[in-house]
């Protein structure tokens, strides 16, 4: 848990933290945000459509490496906003899970708007499947 | 093949009813990921820290921003055809969280429409405001979708 402060260095690591993604949640994200695209839950669907099997909605995972971010603020409302392009797809097996890791370093600083951009990586397997990931956040 | 519909840049879509936001809901939200902070789950604590009620996890206002984005995309003549469809980015600009018990209406623009090697790249930005008028959030969204192959 914490704040950035305003001297906060470029390069600071804030946190480091792994997630597992199974097939149940991407059921479990699938009711929660209403996105019921088969290619998320029905393997003979995605295999049609020429995916490598199942893949995990891009939302959940940017919503994994936001929650991360908003978990470790003491305030979720500092983050001022986070945009990401989805660059490689993340295939759940079944069985089994596909860890996602997330690192959140300080990108840049700016003291006269009193923001710093926080890089959110996202990876599987140490490739990279969120491109750009960055967020605004307030420093204090 | 039907190609996606150029002349819809610019133009705007308010007909989704408001989203009424549920403590239940954020919850749902919340855990499926993994937003554990207690502020998400325990109007208690999320009151203590200065907010009206449960406050829902950063990206949940994709799930309004979508809700609204379908009145365009599932326009038989934007002719966006959702089986070729491949999320290419998304942005989030937050003017306040959101919380349980707000009443959030939504303006869908349609920015930009560019197609390259096949690809049309469709960007729509959903403006979230709540019951009084004040803005929540803002939601930029780019789709792929693949011509015919």
């Amino acid at each position: 848990m914490g704040a950035l402060a305003t001297d906060v260095a470029v390069g600071t690591e804030l946190l480091a933290v792994t997630r597992s993604v199974d097939r149940a949640r991407l059921v479990r994200y699938a009711g929660a945000s209403g996105d019921f695209n088969p290619i998320h839950w029905n393997e003979r669907f995605a295999l049609e459509v020429g995916l490598p099997g199942v893949i995990a909605h891009g939302m959940l995972t940017m919503g994994l490496a936001a929650a991360a971010l908003t978990d470790w603020l003491d305030d979720p409302a500092d983050l001022l906003s986070y945009g990401v392009r989805f660059t490689r797809p993340v295939a759940v097996p079944d069985p089994g899970e596909v860890l996602v890791d997330i690192v959140a370093v300080v990108g840049a600083v700016d003291t006269e708007a009193a923001t710093a951009r926080v890089d959110l990586k996202v990876a599987v397997n140490g490739r990279h499947v969120l491109g750009k990931s960055q967020a605004q956040v307030r420093l204090h | 093949m039907t190609a996606v519909s150029t002349d819809y840049v610019g133009r705007e879509f308010t007909g989704t009813p408001p989203y009424a936001v549920s403590r239940v809901k954020i919850g749902e939200f919340a855990a499926a990921v993994g937003a554990t902070d207690p502020v998400h789950h325990d109007p208690r604590a999320a009151q203590a820290a200065g907010h009206t009620d449960v406050l829902a996890p950063p990206t949940f206002a994709v799930v309004i921003a979508q809700r609204a984005e379908a009145e365009y995309i599932e326009d038989p003549a934007a002719g966006i055809d959702f089986s070729r469809v491949v999320h290419a980015e998304e942005h989030f600009t937050y003017h306040r969280p959101i919380v349980a018990g707000d009443l959030l209406h939504t303006s869908v623009h349609v920015d930009s429409i560019t197609t390259r090697g096949g690809i049309a790249m469709v960007t729509t930005r959903t403006e979230i405001t709540d019951d009084g008028g004040t803005r929540v959030c803002s939601v930029t969204s780019s789709l792929a979708v693949r011509g015919e192959d």
